[in-house]
C-alpha cells in the first residue's frame, strides 16, 4: 500500500511547490520530475498487484485491483509524456504573452491537481470519495479552460462548470440512492459505500433502489464521460483550453468517469441478477453508447475547428467504449479494456501535434491550416498517422480492439453490426475529409518552422502500434485478469 | 389522523421539509437578485434545523456535525460570498426577471408532483419518518436545475447550482442515517472549492465581458 | 331543529350584516393611524351608509331592469353566504349545507351580477371594471378551490363544519399544508375582495379602479346596498379564514354563555386579522395589472403545494 499513497502524495506536494515556484523556468521541471516519479511508483504498484494480487489497505479505503491498476499507470504515464510536451510548449505560450507569469504557476498546480484528483478517482474503494475525487476533477480544471482569458474560453469554462457540475449532482443523488439501497446488507455504517464490500454481495442489494440509483449515476457520470445528449461541454472544454489540458482532457478523465460507470455496473448487475430486468444496466451502456457513436460521427462533418474535430472523435470513441462495456461478454470487454488505453495514446498524441499545428498556421481553424507536410514533415506525419490510427486504420491498436469488438456484436447482436460499420465509415470519412487538406495542401505565405517536441507523439503512437502488431504476454494477461473480474469469465 | 398523533419534534420536521420546498418555489419566481441570495439562505437555516431535528429524533449524533456543517457554508460561507459579489459588482438592485414566471409556476408544481411519483417506490422501503421527504428533495434538486436553467444573470445560477447541491444533502438525510462522515467532509469541501472558483469565475467574467449577463455568452455554437 | 337554534341562527346573519360596515371602518382606522393620519371615527361607515340610503337613486337612460336588479341580487347572494358561514357556533341548523363549494359558488353568482351590471349601461369604465374583475377572478377562482381541496382532504370532507370541528379537535398547529393552505387563501382574499396590493378601495382614479368602476353609475340606496355588500364580503372571508384556519374558541352549543365566548373570541380574531390587512396594505405597493395573475398564479401554486405536502407528508 505505501506505494499507493506515495503515487497520490507526489502529486500533492507538487501542488504545494508549484504554487509557489511555478512560474519560473524550473516550475515545468519540477512538474516534469514529479510526473516522472509519479509513473515510476506507479509501475512499481503494477508489478505487485500482478505478483500478489488486489491490493486492499487496511481501513478498506483504498483498492487496488487488475482493472483500476493499469488505468493508474496510464494515468501516470500519459501525465508524464504531456508534461513533456508542456515544459516547451507552455514556454512559448509565456513568450508569445498569451499567458502570465502567475497564471502559470496556477496552469502547474492546477496540472498536478488535476491528475491527483484522478488517481484519487482511482484508486478509492470508497463510492463516495470517488464522486468527491470527480467533482474535484471538474473544479482544477475548470480554471485552466479558461486560462486564455478570451470570451469564448470563459464561455467553454462556464458551460463545462454548470454542465458538469448538475450531472455530477446527479450522481451525487445516485450514490445516496446507491448508500439507501446498500442498507439492506448488514454491514457496518462506514461500510456500505465500499466497493468490495458491496461487489461481494451484490446480490443482497435492493433492486429497485439499485436500478433506479443506477440511472442517476449513469446521467451523472456520463456527463463526464461525453454521452450524448449531455456531451454539450467537452467540444468547447477540449477545444479552448490549452493544449496540454485538451489532450490530459481527452486522454484521461474521461477514462476515469467510464470506470466508475463500470464499476458501478458490476454492483447493478450482482443487483439485478435473476430479476426480470437483469440486464437493464447493460442495455442502457449500450444504448448511449451507440447514440453517442453515431452522432458524434455525424458531427465531426461539420466542425470547422481542428480540436473541436477531434474532441468529436472522443466523444465518439468513448460511446464505443460505453457500448462494448454495455455488451457484457468476455470478448468485447477485453476489447474495450484494449480500446481505452489505446484511444487515451492516441488522442493525447494527435492533441500534441494539433498544439503544435495551430502554433504554426497561428490559429485553430481548419480553413486557415494548411500544408503542414510542406513547411514542418514531422509535425504533418504525425498528424496523418495519428489520424489514422484513430479512425481505426490496420495495424494500429485501435483496429484490433475495433474488430475484437465488431466480432462480440456479430455474435450477441448481430443486426447492430450493420450500425457500428456505417458509423466507422462516416467518422473516418469526416476526419480524413478534414485532416488531408491540413497535411497535403498549398501552405500559405510565411508558415515557417517552430521548435517542436515530438517525443511524446512518437512514443505514444510506437505503443499503439506495437499493440496493434502483437500485445505483449503480460499486457494481455492483464486485460484477461481484468475482463475475469467484470465479466466473471476471461478471454484467454 | 397519523400526521395529528406523531410527537411535536417530528411534525416541526415534516413541516420545515415543505418550508424549504415551499423557498425553492419563491426563489424560482422572484426577480430580485438579493433576495434570491437571502432566500437561499433561509433555506440552508431551515435545513440545518430539520438535520438537527432528524438527530434528536433517530438518535443520531454525527447528523448534529452535518447539521453544522450546513450552517457553515450553506448558511454563512456562501451567501456572504455571494453578497460580497454583489457588493463588489454594485448589482444591488439588479433585477433577474424570468419571461413567464406564472407559467414556470406550473411547471414547478408539475414537477413537485413528478418527483413523488419517481421515488415513491423507493420511499415505500425506508422505514423512516422522513422517507417521504425523498420526494420533496428531489424536487428541490429539480428545481435548482430549473433556476440554473431560467436564469440569465450568473450569480443567480450559481444560487441554483448550490440549491441543487441542498436537495441531495436534504435526500441523504431523507432515506438514510446521513453519508458517512468522510464523505460528507469531501462534499463540503467540493462546495466549499466551487464557490470560490465561481467567484473567482466572476471577476474572470467581469472583465471579459463586462457584464455578469451569462445570455452575453453565446461565441460557441455549432451554427458556425 | 329546536326554534331556538333558528333564532340564533338568524341572530348570526343580522350580527354579520351589522358587523361588516365596522370591521372596514376598523381596517380605515388602522391604516390611517399606520400612515400618521387623523382617522375617522369607527362607525363613519354606518353614516356613510345612512346617507346614501336617504338620497334620491339615479340612473342612465339605458339602464336596464338587470341594473336595478343586481344590488338586491348581489346583497342577497352575499347575505345568503353568510348564513352559511359558521360564524361564532359550529351548531347551527344550516349546517348541512355549510358546503365550501356552495359558498364558492354564492360569491361566484355575486360576481357575475355585478360585473354585467357594470356593462349594463355602456361606459368604457363600467366595461373596463367589469373585465379586469373578471380576469381576476378567473385566475384566483383555482386557487381558491384547491385552497378548499387542501382543507376537504385534511378532514375528509368539503362541509365547513366538519372542516372546522376536525381541524380544532386535532389541536395541531404545525401542518405544513395549513400553512400553505392559509398562504394562498390570504392571497385570494386580497384579490377577491380588491384590497392593495390588488386593487385600491379609496382611489378615486377611473383608471385604476377595479370593483369602484363597476360601481361608477349606481347612486342612493342602491349604491348602499353594494357597498354594504363588499364590507359583507370582506367579513365573510376573513370569518372563513380565522375559523377554519385557527377556530379554537369557536362555541360548540347554543347557550348564551358559549355564545358569548365564541362572540369574543372571534371578535378578537377579526380585529388581529384587521391589522394584519391594515398592515399589508399599508406596507405594500399596488401591483401593476398584468402582475396580478403572477401573484394569483403563486396563490394557486401555494395552494397546490399544500395540497401536495398533505398527499406526500402527511397521509401516510
Amino acid at each position: 500500500m505505501t506505494l499507493l499513497y506515495l503515487t497520490l502524495t507526489l502529486p500533492l506536494v507538487a501542488i504545494l511547490l508549484l504554487g509557489l515556484v511555478g512560474h519560473r523556468r524550473e516550475g515545468a521541471t519540477l512538474n516534469l520530475l514529479f510526473a516522472a516519479a509519479g509513473l515510476l511508483s506507479s509501475l512499481a504498484m503494477a508489478l505487485q498487484v500482478l505478483r500478489e494480487g488486489p491490493l486492499s489497505s487496511a481501513d478498506g479505503q483504498f483498492y487496488v485491483d487488475a482493472f483500476n491498476v493499469y488505468l493508474l499507470v496510464l494515468t501516470c504515464f500519459v501525465g508524464f509524456t504531456t508534461a513533456l510536451f508542456s515544459r516547451p510548449y507552455m514556454a512559448h505560450e509565456l513568450e508569445i504573452g498569451r499567458l502570465t507569469p502567475p497564471r502559470l504557476r496556477l496552469y502547474h498546480a492546477s496540472y498536478q491537481g488535476f491528475l491527483f484528483t484522478m488517481l484519487l478517482a482511482l484508486s478509492t474503494n470508497n463510492l463516495g470519495i470517488l464522486w468527491v475525487a470527480m467533482e474535484g476533477a471538474t473544479l482544477s480544471s475548470v480554471l485552466l479552460v479558461s486560462l486564455y482569458r478570451t470570451p469564448e474560453s470563459i464561455e467553454a469554462a462556464w458551460k463545462y462548470f454548470i454542465l458538469c457540475g448538475v450531472g455530477i449532482a446527479q450522481a451525487l443523488f445516485g450514490t445516496v440512492l446507491l448508500y439507501f439501497a446498500a442498507s439492506s446488507i448488514d454491514l457496518p455504517a462506514g461500510d456500505a459505500l465500499l466497493w468490495n464490500r458491496l461487489v461481494a454481495h451484490a446480490d443482497a442489494l435492493e433492486p429497485v433502489a439499485m436500478s433506479i440509483a443506477f440511472i442517476f449515476l449513469l446521467v451523472g457520470y456520463g456527463t463526464k464521460v461525453g454521452l450524448v445528449p449531455l456531451h454539450n461541454w467537452l467540444p468547447d472544454a477540449h477545444s479552448e483550453g490549452p493544449t496540454p489540458m485538451s489532450a490530459v482532457l481527452s486522454g484521461l478523465l474521461l477514462n476515469v468517469a467510464l470506470y466508475a460507470l463500470v464499476r458501478l455496473k458490476m454492483l447493478t448487475d450482482g443487483a439485478l441478477a435473476g430479476g426480470e430486468q437483469a440486464a437493464l444496466a447493460g442495455h442502457l451502456m449500450m444504448g448511449f453508447g451507440l447514440v453517442s457513436f453515431l452522432t458524434a460521427g455525424l458531427f465531426l462533418h461539420r466542425q470547422k475547428d481542428i480540436k473541436r474535430l477531434f474532441s468529436y472523435s472522443s466523444i465518439e470513441h468513448m460511446g464505443l467504449i460505453t457500448f462494448a462495456f454495455g455488451l457484457g461478454v468476455p470478448l468485447a470487454t477485453f476489447g474495450a479494456l484494449l480500446h481505452m488505453m489505446v484511444h487515451s495514446l492516441t488522442k493525447s498524441a494527435i492533441f500534441v501535434t494539433v498544439g503544435h499545428a495551430s502554433q504554426i498556421a497561428g490559429t485553430q481553424r481548419l480553413e486557415q491550416i494548411r500544408g503542414l507536410i510542406h513547411t514542418q514533415p514531422a509535425v504533418g506525419w504525425g498528424l496523418l498517422i495519428g489520424t489514422a490510427a484513430i479512425a481505426g486504420f490496420p495495424p494500429f491498436g485501435v483496429f484490433s480492439s475495433e474488430f475484437l469488438l465488431l466480432s462480440a456484436t456479430m455474435q450477441h447482436w448481430p443486426w447492430l453490426t450493420p450500425l457500428l460499420l456505417v458509423g466507422l465509415v462516416i467518422a473516418f470519412a469526416g476526419l480524413f475529409r478534414a485532416i488531408q487538406p491540413v497535411a497535403f495542401g498549398t501552405p500559405p505565405e510565411g508558415q515557417v518552422a517552430i521548435p517542436v517536441t515530438l517525443w511524446p507523439v512518437a512514443i505514444h503512437l510506437a505503443l499503439v502500434l506495437w499493440l496493434g502488431l502483437a500485445i505483449p504476454d503480460f499486457l494481455a494477461a492483464w486485460f484477461d485478469q481484468a475482463t475475469r473480474l467484470i465479466t466473471g469469465s476471461g478471454l484467454l | 389522523m397519523l400526521f395529528a398523533q406523531l410527537p411535536l419534534h417530528e411534525q416541526v420536521i415534516l413541516a420545515f421539509s415543505a418550508l424549504t420546498l415551499l423557498l425553492s418555489l419563491f426563489m424560482l419566481a422572484h426577480p430580485k437578485l438579493t433576495m434570491v441570495i437571502r432566500l437561499f439562505a433561509l433555506q440552508g437555516l431551515f435545513l440545518a434545523a430539520t438535520t438537527a431535528l432528524v438527530a434528536y429524533d433517530m438518535n443520531e449524533p454525527h447528523l448534529y456535525i452535518s447539521a453544522a456543517l450546513t450552517l457553515l457554508l450553506k448558511v454563512l460561507f456562501v451567501p456572504y460570498l455571494l453578497m460580497r459579489m454583489v457588493r463588489h459588482f454594485k448589482l444591488e438592485f439588479e433585477l433577474d426577471a424570468v419571461a413567464q414566471p406564472a407559467r414556470l409556476l406550473l411547471l414547478a408544481g408539475a414537477l413537485i408532483v413528478f418527483c413523488y411519483h419517481v421515488t415513491l417506490p423507493i420511499a415505500e422501503l425506508s422505514l423512516r419518518i422522513t422517507h417521504n421527504v425523498l420526494g420533496i428533495s428531489m424536487a428541490i434538486v429539480l428545481m435548482g436545475m430549473l433556476i440554473l436553467v431560467t436564469r440569465r444573470k450568473a450569480i443567480s445560477q450559481v444560487v441554483g447550482f448550490m440549491s441543487m447541491e441542498n436537495g441531495l444533502f436534504f435526500a441523504a438525510i431523507a432515506i438514510t442515517q446521513g453519508m458517512p462522515m468522510v464523505v460528507e467532509l469531501g462534499v463540503a469541501f467540493d462546495v466549499l472549492v466551487a464557490a470560490i472558483v465561481f467567484g473567482v469565475f466572476f471577476l474572470h467574467l467581469k472583465e471579459s465581458i463586462d457584464s455578469l449577463d451569462i445570455g452575453d455568452l453565446s461565441h460557441l455554437s455549432e451554427r458556425e | 331543529m329546536s326554534p331556538l337554534g333558528w333564532l340564533v341562527a338568524l341572530l348570526q346573519v343580522v350580527l354579520l350584516v351589522a358587523l361588516a360596515p365596522l370591521f372596514g371602518g376598523w381596517i380605515k382606522w388602522l391604516k390611517c393611524r399606520l400612515q400618521n393620519r387623523q382617522p375617522p371615527p369607527l362607525h363613519q361607515p354606518y353614516r356613510d351608509l345612512r346617507r346614501l340610503f336617504s338620497k334620491k337613486v339615479l340612473w342612465a337612460e339605458n339602464a336596464s331592469v338587470l341594473f336595478r336588479i343586481t344590488p338586491y341580487l348581489v346583497l342577497g347572494a352575499i347575505i345568503l353566504a353568510g348564513a352559511v358561514t359558521p360564524f361564532i357556533s359550529v351548531e347551527l341548523p344550516t349546517a348541512a349545507v355549510t358546503d365550501a363549494i356552495a359558498l364558492t359558488g354564492f360569491f361566484a353568482f355575486a360576481r357575475v351580477f355585478l360585473a354585467l351590471a357594470g356593462m349594463d349601461i355602456g361606459t368604457a369604465f363600467g366595461g373596463m371594471g367589469s373585465s379586469r374583475e373578471m380576469t381576476i377572478s378567473a385566475f384566483a377562482e383555482p386557487a381558491m378551490l384547491m385552497m378548499v381541496f387542501t382543507i376537504s382532504m385534511v378532514a375528509s370532507s368539503t362541509n365547513l363544519v366538519t372542516v372546522i370541528s376536525t381541524i380544532e379537535a386535532q389541536q395541531v398547529l404545525t401542518r405544513p399544508s395549513l400553512w400553505f393552505a392559509a398562504l394562498g387563501f390570504l392571497m385570494v382574499i386580497v384579490a377577491e375582495c380588491g384590497r392593495i396590493p390588488v386593487d385600491n378601495p379609496a382611489t378615486h382614479l377611473e383608471l385604476t379602479m377595479i370593483h369602484e368602476a363597476m360601481v361608477l353609475e349606481y347612486s342612493g340606496r342602491y349604491l348602499a346596498m353594494l357597498e354594504l355588500a363588499a364590507q359583507l364580503k370582506l367579513l365573510i372571508y376573513a370569518v372563513l379564514a380565522i375559523n377554519i384556519f385557527n377556530p379554537w374558541g369557536i362555541a360548540h352549543s347554543i347557550a348564551p354563555l358559549a355564545l358569548l365566548q365564541g362572540l369574543g373570541w372571534v371578535g378578537i380574531k377579526l380585529a388581529l386579522f384587521g391589522l394584519l390587512l391594515a398592515l399589508m396594505e399599508t406596507s405594500l405597493a399596488k401591483m401593476r395589472l398584468f402582475k396580478v395573475p403572477v401573484f394569483l398564479m403563486l396563490a394557486f401554486t401555494l395552494a397546490l403545494g399544500g395540497m401536495l405536502s398533505f398527499v406526500i407528508l402527511e397521509a401516510s
